[in-house]
């Protein structure tokens, strides 16, 4: 894991040191809301429905177990003793008081974490895979990248008054775990002849105009990754629409302009940029990456696990994947149990993940863009000992990928934004698939919700996806099939009318019923709506 | 102290197509929509280039010093309108070095905002050393 040393320490606590200065001045009236705004929103701190939410920065989603235990201590102190774990791998709380935000970034400061950059019209938290340094089958650790990332966009001069948010993936591995093509950038680290190299892909992204991002270069050469990213960026922050802030996001200028002429401009900046010595020297990677050395695994530890425990070897076969050492397994907690809010996890959930992580899993957390918990490097003979620690903690759900383990926004229940409430509708399509046996044998089933268009909740990366929106003043949900965040990706399609909650329930159902009559051998779900649109589905929902 | 308090006597800026369509002038005006590469065949005889900030959100004038400063502009880079004191330091990392904000600033918060920052992480156009330079000697 990435430690700061004394340049970082600095930075963040000057950071610290700004913002308390500037709450002062709002507080003492010197500074208007209206310029308050972007300063707040550049430390994570959004006003929401009935409070200040304040969103802490997890880079790329990794977290040691002190830092774990932070998180769980500021819920206890400064919120009402839970946190809400984001799709950008962050963790967000919803019930901050403005005149408390200065010392809650103080105790961040203090394990080396911060807010900077989790809001605001800048570039926020760099995301990547959670099972990176972990996964079989990637072809290095994409997070050195990711550091080097974050501390190049962190107070970039140029770079903090764009004209939108702007979100950069990293992955390293073919399957794609971090939804990277609905991103501003999505970088993937790809090998050609024996090197490795960046593939760009730009202008991605969901929100009301969903768009999955083109490739602009096949292969950067990993010591040009800044210059280039600064070159797509200075583009943008040049050209990008500042008229309407439904259209000033990266995707609508390239979609205006065509990928074609976006990359003939990157490459013009490029070609200027590139002369300005923004590149670090592999020296500072190396420093970065011997950082995320791989633990000291034991290659000899027991390959076999004890599966005598049936609820046990339920749970090992769901949510256990695979670690490239032999012997060792990735353990994904679920934040979805029935009845729950997805992504949330009390004070004593997280101390007691960073217990787990800090006894069996070399210190190490992750937080997933699906609202879930990895512990990256577990043997598998430690397996049930985690497992019924976590399950004495409500912490065992089986449903890693299953049809209730539901990407949510925070909805109406929070946000200012929300047209309708995604809490609720989670909560009972949950308990409508409540039986196990029924949600494995629909198999991966990526459902997604967001509570307006804004699509904080994915639905349009959804296998099945579901869309609140405001009806002559009533919540009403649009159902939308055939998305996917993964390699596979694609933007889901409305099925037609919408429906009330309940109704909305009701048509998944049909949905799944119908996929069960249609499938054919070895198909997901996504597979057989690929195979045979969306007419039976649209046939079987609406009659 | 890098704000600059510019003299009543000091000429006063054309507008970028006034100064493409003739001119002797030494400074001129960019708007933030104007693309400040269009200047760089004169950067030589410029003293002084005025770049707007209608709002503070609109940042397209970080980008414009940067480019010219990158083109080897040399004079005065002023900053002229919705300036807000928590953007200046930000200003003179992409080659800002004077001021002339709407509002007036208060001289101890300008004071504080341009020396918060001990170090920077990246290269920009106020000639700091990043960090990463810093950390291999």
């Amino acid at each position: 894991m990435y430690k700061y040393d004394e340049y970082d320490h600095a930075m963040v606590a000057a950071r610290v040191a700004e913002f308390s200065d500037q709450v002062r001045r709002r507080l003492a009236g010197e500074i208007t809301e209206d310029q308050f705004k972007p300063l707040r929103l550049m430390n994570g701190l959004y006003l929401q429905l009935h409070a200040y939410m304040l969103r802490v920065a997890v880079p790329y989603g990794t977290l040691d177990s002190r830092q774990m235990r932070m998180l769980a201590h500021i819920a206890r102190k400064y919120d009402r003793d839970y946190g809400h774990f984001t799709t950008r791998q962050n963790i967000q709380y919803n019930w901050i008081k403005l005149e408390d935000a200065p010392a809650i970034l103080e105790d961040l400061a203090s394990v080396e974490m911060h807010a900077i950059q989790t809001s605001g019209n800048c570039i926020r938290n760099i995301s990547s895979d959670q099972w990176a340094g972990a996964a079989a089958d990637e072809i290095t650790d994409p997070r050195p990248w990711a550091e080097l990332l974050r501390q190049w966009s962190s107070f970039h001069p140029e770079f903090s008054y764009l004209p939108r948010k702007f979100k950069i993936a990293v992955i390293a591995a073919d399957e794609d775990r971090a939804a990277m093509r609905l991103h501003d950038i999505g970088i993937q680290i790809v090998e050609k002849d024996g090197q490795h190299g960046a593939a760009f892909y730009v202008g991605g992204g969901m929100g009301r105009t969903p768009m999955i991002a083109p490739l602009i270069k096949d292969f950067v050469p990993l010591e040009d990754m800044l210059s280039y990213a600064e070159a797509c960026l200075r583009v943008y922050n040049r050209y990008g629409r500042r008229d309407n802030i439904y259209k000033a996001r990266i995707k609508i200028l390239i979609h205006e302009l065509g990928a074609d002429e976006y990359r003939r401009q990157v490459e013009e900046e490029w070609a200027h940029v590139k002369s300005l010595g923004i590149d670090p020297p592999k020296a500072e990677f190396d420093r970065i990456a011997a950082q995320f050395a791989p633990p000291a695994l034991d290659a000899s530890a027991p390959d076999e696990i004890d599966r005598s425990d049936p609820d046990f070897a339920v749970w090992v076969d769901q949510n256990v994947a695979k670690h490239k050492m032999p012997g060792h397994a990735i353990v994904n907690i679920s934040l979805k149990p029935v009845g729950g809010i997805p992504g949330d996890a009390s004070s004593a959930q997280i101390d007691l993940m960073a217990d787990l992580a800090e006894k069996y899993s070399h210190d190490e957390l992750r937080v997933t863009h699906a609202q879930n918990i990895v512990l990256p490097h577990v043997r598998k003979a430690d397996l049930y000992a985690i497992w019924q620690a976590l399950d004495a903690a409500g912490l065992a759900t089986p449903n890693l990928d299953l049809i209730s383990d539901i990407i949510a926004c925070p909805g109406l229940d929070y946000c200012s934004l929300a047209n309708a409430r995604s809490i609720p509708v989670a909560q009972k399509i949950a308990a409508r698939f409540s039986d196990l046996g029924r949600q494995k044998e629909l198999g991966e089933l990526k459902l997604k919700i967001s509570g307006c268009i804004n699509a904080c909740g994915h639905h349009h990366a959804g296998h099945i996806g579901i869309l609140g929106v405001d009806r002559k003043g009533t919540e009403n949900y649009q159902l939308l099939l055939g998305g996917s965040g993964a390699e596979d990706v694609s933007l889901g399609t409305i099925t037609g009318p919408g429906f009330d909650e309940d109704g909305i329930v009701d048509a998944i159902e049909r949905v799944t019923d119908k996929y069960l009559a249609e499938r054919a051998e070895g198909e997901r779900f996504v597979d057989t709506y690929r195979r045979v649109g969306m007419a039976p589905f649209k046939e079987a929902i609406y009659g | 102290m890098v704000e600059h308090l510019h003299s009543d006597g000091e000429e006063p800026c054309v507008t970028l197509d006034a100064f493409l369509n003739q001119s002797n002038a030494t400074a001129v005006r960019l708007e933030s929509d104007e693309d400040a590469r269009a200047l760089i065949p004169y950067l030589d005889r410029l003293k002084l280039i005025e770049v707007a900030f209608p709002k503070f959100r609109d940042g397209r004038g970080y980008s414009s010093a940067r480019i010219l400063r990158e083109a080897g502009y040399a004079g005065e880079l002023r900053a002229q309108g919705d300036v807000l004191v928590d953007q200046i330091a930000y200003m003179k990392r992409c080659g800002f070095d004077s001021f002339a904000p709407e509002k007036p600033l208060d001289p101890a918060d300008v004071e504080a905002a341009l020396t918060r920052w001990p170090e920077h992480y990246q290269t920009a156009a106020d000639g700091a050393v990043p960090i990463w330079k810093l950390r291999h000697g």
